[in-house]
């Protein structure tokens, strides 16, 4: 037992020698000119094709600005998984991180920390709502306050503006899709929907299995349902399935009335089958690509230039313009895009 | 030889038990239908019948494997590995057939569950360490070798989705697709094999008793890895009929929890965990039981949270029942 | 001699990793950044001492992550609605006792295997936690919050760490100088014989998931403090890394064998792994791959040197 202790003992004498690489690495990191601008994005989890993009994005404009990229990401899109990143890639020095953070505040204290050390911090596609002050800028994917509104247009025109319509949205809980359902439900007061009915609201976890099984239910519960808004691209790809199984949509050997009209927010490569073979008509979703790069410039500009984000100031890239900084120091990535049959093939993301 | 009194009565029990699981599912049916008359319509039924045929083909491997007192959580992420590099395959060939899919499938799937097999019956390591262990290694793999990206819907043949799209039986509404017909093909070939093959009476005989199985000259170590190469090749073919079923396969979620469900629905379906008592119609009654819950609770509008819940309770609730069944037939053979 | 003790391989497998480690990243070697991250494992290691008693034992426990998520949400809910933390503390750590008395009954009274009971219990707690909470996060009051801030009065050393380094001590006088102690080696060597030799086999079956719960609950406190917030997927897995600190140390997977050293010991192992791949920018699908890798190997490993070291055998 005594040995033990002995050996326990030295080895915590050379851990505590560890001190001095420490503020070696630290020093060396510092301020030199001519160092390359080292930027890490961190998405929610691996294996999301959403995310792919985006970093395409950031990868083009890394090596634009000749900056030193580095992504990784954590198994499962917890809450928590990000914390032990973030500290690791404090400790690594770098000089930028960006993140899509999992949870909107229990990330906080580590924020804090990261921005203690000098490193700048831009939130990517989801931002930390009511803790915004944890972070340096944000870059969106497209105005929230539009994608609502304009979801329920895209399934008015497709429907007629008339009939009941669902909702499928991803957990219960997820920021950005409560934000988008919040204003379809306050856009549909326009009159020009009075005849389109919301039905049911229902929540697939952004789980394959439960999708599918909370579709099925819908078009059971509801014979006649016109239209379903799926604003998370899971849930969108487990309805077309199921949709094309139960052969209700327009064309379809069991379509009921004018058939019903699947539509919402995916990536393109996930439908491209569905729209080719009619099942679903149209869908919309933003440019992610354009959210790596902006973020890119931004995380330098800030570094580098001292660029202090400020409401209502412009911020300008050479290949995707001007945007301006909205009133919670946010960058918008870019319009939505309507995907259909004339142009869903040209894309590959 | 005449049958023992006992032998038979226990018999009768079990099969009571069985009866047991049939009459919950029709408590259910009424229950929610009761709450919710639209539930009693064609479509739920379809719901149903394509939520099961995943869980049987695991279940008929799961039941086995828990047959001979092991288990396998690494189901789950076999089912996600496989259905990922058949998804690639597929992908990279697009004029494959489905029939070499799906053996495609089988093939990964014998591979992964032999080195479970190995783990287990060579290496002797408790069943439920070492498929912890692959559990992880499985599902670390497919992000692997998929380069994390997902496998998407025009990635994978028409014929393949067909498969869960469509069946040959349309009965009132209701069809019987080709995905249930295999899963009913396997576990018709699972009944035969434990009645008729050598291979399949030595796995109760281990089960029941492992000590006199070694003396009676049963190959342990060979039927222990057969039982895990079974639960594999089963396994994989499950992650072809998942792609079949969703259209996509995410490295990430394919098949994740699918362990649980399975082994839920083999407990519930009077299998024993004390191994050496397990059935196959037991099995497919477990599975029509929970996709009848899961669908009646998706069209009564009831959450998914609370579907953790109830796996849980529903194991432990079949666990006491057994063990309530066990010890009253304990004290009628004690009383005679 | 130092080299045939359990704890001999584990040690060097420490020293190793703390090599591999320093040359796999220059940013390794950097004491306080070890001590910070290491506090990251706290729970894990609350979580591998009462592992460790079960698996000794003979028996497995797979709930200790839902008991830890489930304890951590139940605590949140009443101090916002008001409890204290001198309350709302020693009612968590009851909590756990409970949830782990359930487990215990269930194994020792009613004889079923524990590997199901505690998949079964792994769920239920969870899925109570879930439907309890829904997705929702629950935040800590400043009051409890922010332990992993604190530090051991006049050190360095983050309270966290030394939480549990009391906890192990007080683990390890209860397995190695106590006859309770003394009772769950023999029930994990051999059963019967126990209960031939007047061992209360039932109680110490049942007592060793009690502390396992109970550690747990606490370990829920912790990441709940550490976090600010409670979710009920808390912890997803960590039993897994449990299970494989306790086995790396040296525990026979059969039972009867294992020291609360041995568990220690691997956890800084596994931690250090972690770190390390983490700061070389390993990326999260090979970590997977390799501590489901570590845990088997871990297990071949220790099967192999008991047949060489004249050990039990199989069973």
């Amino acid at each position: 037992m005594k040995r033990n202790l002995l050996f326990v003992g030295l080895a915590i004498a050379c851990l505590a020698g560890c001190n001095r690489g420490g503020d070696r690495v630290a020093e060396g990191e510092g301020g030199s000119a001519g160092k390359k601008l080292r930027i890490v994005y961190i998405p929610k989890n691996t294996g999301n094709p959403y995310f792919e993009e985006v970093t395409k994005g950031f990868r083009d404009a890394a090596n634009e600005i000749h900056a030193d990229f580095t992504t990784t990401a954590p198994a499962t899109a917890e809450a928590t998984s990000q914390i032990p990143i973030i500290k690791e890639q404090i400790q690594r020095g770098v000089d930028v991180i960006a993140i899509s953070a999992n949870s909107p505040d229990a990330l906080n204290p580590v924020l804090d920390e990261a921005r203690a050390k000098g490193i700048v911090v831009i939130t990517v596609d989801a931002d930390l709502v009511g803790n915004e002050s944890h972070r340096d800028a944000a870059v969106l994917p497209a105005d929230f306050g539009e994608i609502g509104p304009s979801q329920v247009e895209l399934l008015g025109k497709l429907t007629g503006y008339e009939g009941d319509f669902a909702i499928l949205s991803a957990t219960t809980d997820a920021p950005n899709q409560n934000a988008w359902i919040a204003k379809m439900k306050e856009a549909r007061k326009d009159p020009k929907y009075s005849k389109m009915h919301l039905v049911d609201l229902v929540y697939g976890d952004d789980a394959p299995q439960k999708s599918t099984t909370v579709c099925e239910a819908l078009l059971t519960k509801h014979p006649g349902l016109r239209g379903i808004i799926s604003p998370t691209s899971v849930g969108l790809a487990a309805s077309a399935q199921v949709v094309e199984r139960a052969g209700v949509y327009p064309g379809g050997d069991h379509v009921v009335g004018k058939g019903l009209q699947l539509t919402g927010l995916s990536t393109p490569n996930q439908l491209k089958k569905f729209v080719n073979n009619g099942v679903v008509t149209a869908f919309q979703l933003w440019a992610p690509y354009n959210e790596g790069y902006l973020a890119v410039y931004l995380g330098q500009r800030i570094h580098e230039d001292g660029l202090k984000p400020a409401v209502g100031f412009f911020f300008e890239t050479a290949k995707l313009g001007k945007r301006k900084f909205s009133n919670k120091l946010e960058l918008i990535g870019g319009p939505l895009q309507t995907f259909d049959k004339s142009n869903v093939e040209k894309f590959s993301f | 030889m005449r049958p023992d009194p006992a032998t038979a009565k226990a018999g009768r029990v079990w099969a009571l038990r069985e009866f047991g699981t049939l009459a919950l599912v029709v408590v259910v049916f009424i229950a929610a239908g009761s709450r919710e008359p639209r539930f009693l319509q064609a479509s739920s039924l379809n719901s149903i019948l394509l939520w099961i045929p995943l869980l049987i083909v695991i279940g008929m491997g799961q039941m086995l494997v828990i047959v001979t007192r092991g288990i396998d959580v690494s189901v789950g992420s076999m089912v996600g590995l496989s259905g990922i590099l058949v998804g690639m395959l597929f992908r990279t060939h697009p004029g494959l057939g489905v029939l070499p899919g799906c053996l495609a499938g089988v093939g990964v799937g014998l591979l992964l569950g032999s080195l479970n097999g190995l783990l287990i019956a060579v290496a002797r390591i408790p069943p439920i360490i070492a498929t912890l262990g692959t559990l992880s290694a499985f599902r670390g793999l497919t992000f692997i070798v998929s380069g994390s990206k997902q496998i998407n819907s025009n990635d994978l043949p028409d014929a393949l989705t067909r498969l869960s799209l469509d069946g040959p039986v349309h009965v009132a509404g209701v069809t019987l697709s080709w995905i249930l017909f295999l899963a009913l093909l396997v576990a018709a070939a699972t009944a035969f094999a434990i009645r008729r093959t050598r291979s399949g009476r030595d796995v109760f005989a281990l089960g029941s008793n492992p000590d006199a199985a070694r003396l009676r000259g049963i190959p342990v170590t060979r039927t222990t890895y057969l039982v895990y190469a079974f639960t594999g090749a089963l396994s994989g073919l499950a992650g072809v009929m998942y792609a079949s079923r969703f259209g996509f396969v995410n490295p990430a979620t394919a098949g994740q929890g699918m362990e649980l469900s399975v082994i839920a629905a083999v407990v519930i379906g009077s299998t024993k965990v004390t191994g050496g008592s397990g059935s196959v119609l037991g099995v497919l009654l477990g599975c029509l039981l929970l996709g009848t819950i899961n669908v009646a609770l998706a069209v009564l509008g009831i959450d998914a949270t609370w579907q953790l819940l109830i796996y849980g309770l529903v194991i432990l609730l079949a666990l006491l029942v057994d063990k309530g069944v066990q010890g009253a037939m304990t004290r009628w053979q004690g009383a005679r | 001699m130092i080299l045939q003790r359990r704890e001999a391989i584990p040690t060097i497998l420490v020293v190793v990793a703390f090599i591999g480690g320093a040359i796999a990243s220059p940013y390794f070697l950097d004491f306080r950044y070890l001590l910070d991250a290491s506090s990251l494992y706290v729970e894990t290691g609350l979580l591998a001492l009462g592992m460790t008693l079960v698996i000794i034992c003979g028996q497995i426990d797979l709930s200790v992550s839902s008991t830890l998520a489930l304890v951590a949400c139940i605590v949140a809910k009443l101090l916002a609605a008001g409890w204290s933390a001198g309350l709302a503390t020693p009612f968590g750590l009851a909590l756990g006792a409970l949830l782990g008395l359930v487990n215990g009954l269930l194994v020792s009274k009613l004889r079923l295997p524990s590997f199901v009971v505690t998949l079964a219990t792994m769920a239920a707690y969870r899925g109570l936690a879930q439907v309890m909470m829904g997705a929702q996060s629950v935040r800590i009051p400043a009051s409890m919050s922010g332990i992993d801030s604190a530090r051991l009065p006049g050190t360095p050393i983050p309270l966290p760490l030394s939480i549990l380094i009391l906890a192990a001590a007080l683990t390890g006088l209860l397995l190695h100088r106590t006859v309770m102690g003394r009772w769950i080696y023999a029930v994990g060597t051999n059963e019967r014989a126990a209960l031939f030799s007047g061992v209360p086999t039932s109680r110490v079956t049942t007592t060793v998931f009690v502390v396992s719960g109970l550690l747990a609950g606490f370990a829920g406190l912790v990441l709940a403090s550490r976090l600010g917030v409670a979710r009920f997927d808390h912890a997803r897995g960590m039993e897994v890394d449990a299970i494989t600190a306790v086995v790396l140390g040296g525990a026979s997977i059969y039972g009867g064998r294992g020291s609360v050293l041995g568990t220690m010991l691997a956890l800084l192992l596994v931690a250090f792994l972690r770190i390390g791949m983490g700061l070389a920018n390993v990326t999260a699908e090979f970590q997977l791959a390799a501590v489901g890798a570590l845990l088997v190997i871990s297990v071949i490993v220790t099967n192999v040197v008991e047949r060489y070291s004249g050990g039990r055998g199989d069973p």
